[in-house]
């Protein structure tokens, strides 16, 4: 039970390292886009209060809860909108698409995308691991009686079981 | 009604099951090309190299080339690939899954290269994509796959061991605005000097490239069990016994999302 719970508090740790990655390629990435995109200040600005919103919330693996994940995982995706808002403007600019600074930055930004979706799929497998086997009989009578609770899971975020509808 | 909508939806979930990812092969290979796009003799060839390469370095690089993603994303795909087989040394996480699905009809080709834990430093995620822009699609555009992997695992090898480093790799090609462009074009200076000198023959000899090199690694493999070429049956498939130029077997590294990709 004990190793369970740590594989679950491991895995979190892992959640808030890609996070925490994505949040230290910002500030490049904003100055990079600003050198031909300075009229975007707006789209800029948001994203750089995201981040700012992103980066203050920060969870010890001790009290992660449903309330607390939540408000983590809220002011996360408020970055994620802000970050692909950014990248739907960027189309604008066809020299800064070419910008070889640029494009290893989106293709870094890319990544730490697909780390955060393997991270939080590995948290929610080892949550999942680890709350069903706190369910269990006969575990379930004792776990409570040495603070061994249930923890949350990472939810889909709203909308994205809809694949996003392209019109030309 | 409602048993042929059972039915259906008993149809519906053994396709999608069917679509899945790939068994881990068996006997081992590092190179599986699902999509039939390299010859018997270029598939042997890059086979040697790639295991030639896993048992010095115990770094594995898996390449498989399909018609289609299993359903999902590229990325999801490789790094779905990478844990089931465990591609790389179980602690030391250095597998990379190279995934290339072809240009079928209108829709793009696609190529994803994924890198284990291990690996995330030695290939960052803008080198994993450069080595897609530069090494593979400038090849896979002219339907040449073998070249453009084998330009690709070269890379690959080369930054992995150490032999020079992500930021050589960055430079080399271009970093920084002004530089890029010059990169580029001094790139593709070196690529059509290549093609001059290497496409002559390339073209002569469809059934397999007489690049030195693999000639060079073939003959190094065949030293004890190559006299029958193309038997399968002889590699080990077990680990521990290295004998010929077979594939030892995956050792269960694990990915946690590096890499890049790119289509054409």
């Amino acid at each position: 039970m004990v190793e369970k719970s740590e594989m679950v508090d491991a895995s979190w740790a892992q959640v808030e390292n890609v996070y925490q990655r994505r949040a230290d390629l910002i500030p490049n990435l904003v100055n990079t886009v600003k050198g031909y995109a300075a009229h975007e200040q707006e789209t800029l600005t948001g994203v750089i209060e995201a981040r700012s919103k992103a980066t203050s919330v920060n969870i010890n693996a001790d009290n992660l809860n449903e309330a607390t994940l939540a408000q983590f995982q809220q002011a996360q995706d408020g970055l994620t909108s802000a970050l692909s808002k950014l990248m739907v403007v960027m189309e604008r600019y066809p020299d800064l698409k070419a910008n070889q600074n640029f494009m290893d930055l989106q293709a870094q930004l890319e990544g730490t995308e697909n780390r955060i979706a393997v991270e939080r799929k590995k948290f929610n497998d080892a949550t999942r691991d680890y709350n069903a086997y706190i369910k269990k009989f006969p575990r379930v009578i004792y776990a409570s009686w040495f603070d061994f609770e249930k923890k949350p899971y990472f939810q889909a975020e709203a909308g994205s079981e809809k694949a996003p509808k392209v019109e030309f | 009604m409602n048993k042929y909508i059972l039915i259906l939806i008993a149809l519906w979930s053994i396709m999608a099951n069917a679509q899945d990812i790939p068994e881990r092969p068996n006997p081992p290979r590092l190179l599986n090309d699902y999509a039939g796009l390299l010859s018997a003799q270029q598939t042997q060839q890059l086979e040697n190299h790639l295991a030639n390469f896993a048992r010095e370095t115990s770094t594995q690089i898996a390449i498989l080339l399909v018609n289609d993603f299993g359903g999902t994303s590229r990325e999801d795909f490789a790094f779905k690939v990478g844990e089931k087989w465990g591609i790389g040394q179980k602690g030391k996480n250095n597998g990379i899954v190279v995934v290339i699905k072809p240009r079928i009809g209108n829709s793009r080709g696609e190529a994803f290269i994924a890198t284990g834990y291990g690996l995330e430093g030695a290939v960052p995620d803008a080198v994993a994509n450069r080595i897609i822009d530069h090494e593979m699609i400038p090849y896979f555009k002219q339907n040449d796959y073998y070249s453009g992997i084998a330009a690709a695992t070269n890379r690959l090898m080369a930054l992995t061991r150490g032999e020079y480093t992500a930021d050589d790799y960055l430079d080399q090609t271009g970093n920084g605005g002004g530089i890029g462009f010059v990169g580029i074009i001094f790139f593709f200076i070196i690529v059509s000097f290549i093609m001059k000198a290497a496409g002559g023959r390339r073209r002569n000899s469809l059934g397999g490239s007489s690049l030195p090199f693999w000639l060079l690694m073939s003959m190094m493999g065949s030293s004890s069990n190559r006299s029958h070429s193309g038997s399968f049956g002889n590699f080990s498939s077990g680990g521990g016994s290295f004998g010929g130029g077979g594939f030892g077997g995956f050792g269960g590294g694990s990915f946690g999302g590096g890499g890049a990709g790119g289509s054409w």
